[in-house]
């Protein structure tokens, strides 16, 4: 069984409130779709994410499995590397990088690093 | 006006007065052993443990909280409430139970209650003062759960130490933790064996000053 990637824009998201864009994400991905955004969700998004999947567990639906690339988060101790960040994320709002979302029942792991993503699938039939 | 002035003071100095304990919280990912640090914290301080801990993840699936821990280091006392937290995770499949040897029904229930101890963790994030973050150092820092509540934090602005537990394990690695959170003060240590936990009682003093 072949397996879907559904691309979402940042467009597509970008004008419902969080709640709607986590429904909507969940949504895809409980259709057995793995989600590739455009753009990241902010913490509180990703917490309420978390919050949601676990509302929605039941015994076919396992969860989720979530990873993020932000180019303009690196991880710095550097203050003006930090306030490059903030003007650009200013400029750019939250449509730099990537976000996958996969159903847990596919996606058995998301192995990331600052520069690679590795996803590991489980085996279908 | 000098009267009133003393008031306010007076006002205030009640307040910090009858200001409740600190709340100090271990969050972390499932098995990260945050159980087992608040044991050794409870052990240390209070003679007794908090909770049971088990190589099945998800042992812990309710807030846990011992009032009033009172920690002596360089002859300076420091009092908190300590909360354990239900390890949070993006997945919790009934099936991984079964394959550590619970039967099905167990499994089941386990993964139920599991869904709501993470919903209860992450609404607790409002109500902490201070938190540990519990990493296990032998595992790959990156994990989308660990920024997930690293970040949840930082825009509470919520004081956080990451501890790298597991230290006495041989495949730990604290710097790859220091790599992903460099703007964290990052502390390994083992909660089973007690390596580093002076040191870890000092840092405690720097989080809630």
């Amino acid at each position: 069984m072949p397996l879907t990637i559904q691309y979402v824009p940042f467009e597509e998201v970008s004008d419902l409130d969080s709640e709607r864009k986590i429904q909507k994400l969940i949504r895809i991905v409980k259709q057995n779709k793995l989600v590739l955004m455009e753009g990241v969700l902010t913490t509180q998004e990703e917490a309420d994410l978390i919050e949601e999947t676990m509302e929605s567990i039941d015994n076919k639906f396992k969860g989720v499995e979530i990873t993020s690339f932000n180019p303009l988060e690196k991880n710095t101790k550097l203050i003006q590397d930090r306030v490059k960040q903030l003007f650009l994320q200013m400029i750019w709002g939250r449509r730099r990088g990537l976000t996958i979302i996969g159903p847990a029942n596919i996606v058995r792991e998301i192995r990331k690093d600052p520069n690679r993503i590795q996803l590991f699938l489980s085996n279908r039939k | 006006m000098i009267k009133k002035f003393k008031n306010f003071l007076a006002g205030i100095f009640l307040i910090f007065k009858n200001k409740k304990h600190i709340r100090l919280g271990i969050y972390g990912p499932p098995n990260a052993g945050k159980t087992r640090l608040a044991n050794r914290i409870c052990q240390d301080w209070l003679g007794e443990e908090m909770g049971k801990v088990s190589p099945i993840p998800h042992e812990t699936r309710e807030i846990q909280q011992k009032e009033k821990v009172t920690v002596n280091s360089n002859g300076k006392k420091l009092s908190f409430n300590l909360i354990d937290t239900p390890g949070i995770a993006t997945r919790i499949d009934y099936e991984d139970f079964i394959k550590k040897g619970l039967e099905k029904r167990e499994a089941q229930t386990r993964a139920k209650e599991a869904t709501k101890g993470v919903i209860e963790a992450i609404k607790w994030l409002d109500n902490m003062d201070a938190v540990l973050v519990v990493l296990d150092s032998t595992k790959n820092p990156y994990d989308q759960v660990n920024i997930t509540i690293i970040g949840n934090l930082a825009a509470r602005n919520i004081p956080v130490l990451i501890l790298g537990n597991k230290v006495d394990l041989k495949k730990a690695n604290v710097k790859k933790i220091e790599s992903a959170f460099p703007q964290y003060k990052v502390l390994g240590v083992s909660a089973e064996y007690g390596n580093n936990i002076e040191q870890f009682y000092k840092e405690l003093f720097k989080l809630v000053r």
